[in-house]
């Protein structure tokens, strides 16, 4: 964030996931895919039952949110990242689906870490709280499936310069422990 | 006896409700400013600005500052001498916190029960209420919106009275450490000591919604509250969890009287947009 920040776009390709390093600094512009705690629940559901997935995970990048609603005229309410831990017991399958990249906030549990390097995938983090500033680079919001989940349901999001810091790359390298380290006195 | 009409209750949450989810609290607002000019990491700074760039947006547009609005924890204190008119005040909060959340574009984030359907109530109801019989005929409500990404960090420990001030420390500190940046530092923790289980709980919680330019009343236990910030801002968590000096920006600690074999201690963390409003009826 000193830094100047990279400008990537999503869906994200092969080289874009790879070439992120932990406490990059970036612009994403594209379209990620919202998707929070009952939108994981149903979707690993699904696959369990051998269905279809209602939305294409291929390169997918995933964005932990679930929106304060959009006043008349406006794309969005706000729409900062939420807990990304919380997902952690569906996002090793996820990812084996082809999901390519996640934005949210927190630690991730060493399986998620492991299934990141397995198929490089890295993990970015949006300020926690930022949510009013954040919204400015979310352009449109569509619903893709759940509907009934309200907050939760599953949605794709246009955005341009959404701002974020990768914080675990593809190679396992992790930001939130580099970063401490300096300032770390107990 | 004062009258005071449900119809009025229900306004001031309904307001209460909005104001406190878009507009940072002074108090809160200065003390991020002050960190930013304190803050040695060039990221945990930038993460500073952009949390006072957001407030500021959020005030100027009527945006929520978080779009987690959280379930709407109210605590209430009823004058003995007031009277309550047209219905019942746990349904005129309600019907309050109903409006504010609809009508103010607030996220509704209540489930109807935990377990089983966890079906949303669509309307944020109900309302986390605590209610308090005080002297006077007037009626104070605080509404303190509380998220779950820092509520979740939440602990409670019933330690015994030989773990002493050095096991509060450390229970503290345990807390802020699992918490890291899943909380949303920097953090306004608050600390209940004392009571039993559920009042050390309740205390950690009107410690968390207290104004954060305040101290407690005791000058022991305010002096352990400033020991307590500079023991937490020694984990280098930092703003965001990227690495930092501005860990929390106050731990309030609130106390009760307790009995001779325990020493309860509880930890309710908030982020750093510790949301509160308060009105006098």
């Amino acid at each position: 964030m000193s830094q100047q920040p990279k400008r990537i776009t999503a869906p994200f390709d092969e080289t874009t996931a790879r070439s992120l390093r932990a406490g990059d600094s970036v612009l994403v512009s594209g379209t990620i895919i919202a998707a929070r705690d009952a939108a994981h629940k149903r979707l690993v559901e699904t696959l369990a039952a051998g269905q279809a997935l209602p939305v294409d995970l291929k390169g997918a990048v995933v964005y932990y949110v679930g929106p304060s609603p959009a006043k008349p005229g406006q794309p969005i309410g706000s729409a900062g990242p939420t807990t990304s831990g919380r997902m952690d017991a569906y996002t090793p399958t996820l990812i084996e689906q082809g999901l390519k990249g996640m934005i949210g906030k927190g630690y991730r549990k060493p399986e998620v870490i492991e299934a990141m390097k397995k198929y490089g995938v890295p993990y970015l983090a949006a300020v926690g709280g930022a949510a009013a500033l954040i919204a400015r680079s979310i352009k449109k919001y569509t619903v893709l499936a759940y509907e009934e989940l309200g907050p939760e349901a599953v949605a794709a999001m246009e955005v341009t310069d959404f701002p974020a810091i990768v914080v675990i790359d593809s190679d396992g390298n992790d930001y939130y422990a580099q970063g401490q380290a300096p300032y770390k006195e107990i | 006896m004062r009258e005071i009409a449900s119809t009025v209750i229900t306004k001031a949450v309904a307001e209460l409700a909005i104001k406190a989810n878009c507009i940072l609290p002074a108090d809160v607002y200065g003390s991020l400013k002050k960190a930013l000019g304190t803050e040695p990491s060039a990221v945990g700074k930038d993460v500073l600005g952009q949390l006072l760039q957001n407030a500021d947006i959020a005030k100027n547009e009527t945006m929520p500052i978080c779009q987690d609005t959280g379930l709407a924890v109210i605590f209430a204190e009823v004058g003995q001498d007031a009277r309550i008119t047209g219905g019942a005040f746990e349904d005129a909060v309600n019907e309050g916190v109903r409006r504010g959340y609809v009508d103010g574009y607030l996220r509704k984030s209540a489930v109807e029960e935990p377990l089983f359907e966890r079906k949303n109530t669509k309307d944020n109801t109900p309302a986390i209420i605590h209610t308090r019989i005080v002297p006077g005929d007037s009626l104070r409500l605080r509404l303190a919106p509380k998220g779950a990404g820092s509520e979740n960090k939440g602990i409670l420990k019933m330690l015994v009275p030989a773990d002493g001030i050095e096991g509060v420390k450390q229970a503290v500190l345990e807390a802020v450490k699992a918490a890291g940046p899943n909380a949303c530092p920097p953090m306004v923790v608050g600390v209940g000591i004392g009571g039993n289980m559920e009042i050390a709980c309740l205390c950690a919680k009107r410690a968390c919604a207290r104004d954060i330019d305040s101290k407690n009343h005791d000058p022991r236990y305010a002096a352990f509250e400033e020991e307590l910030l500079a023991l937490v801002n020694k984990t280098g968590i930092g703003p965001a969890g990227l690495g930092g000096k501005t860990t929390s920006i106050k731990v309030n600690v609130e106390w009760y009287p307790t009995h001779i074999a325990s020493l309860p201690v509880a930890v309710n963390i908030n982020c750093h947009a510790a949301r509160h409003a308060e009105i006098i009826l």
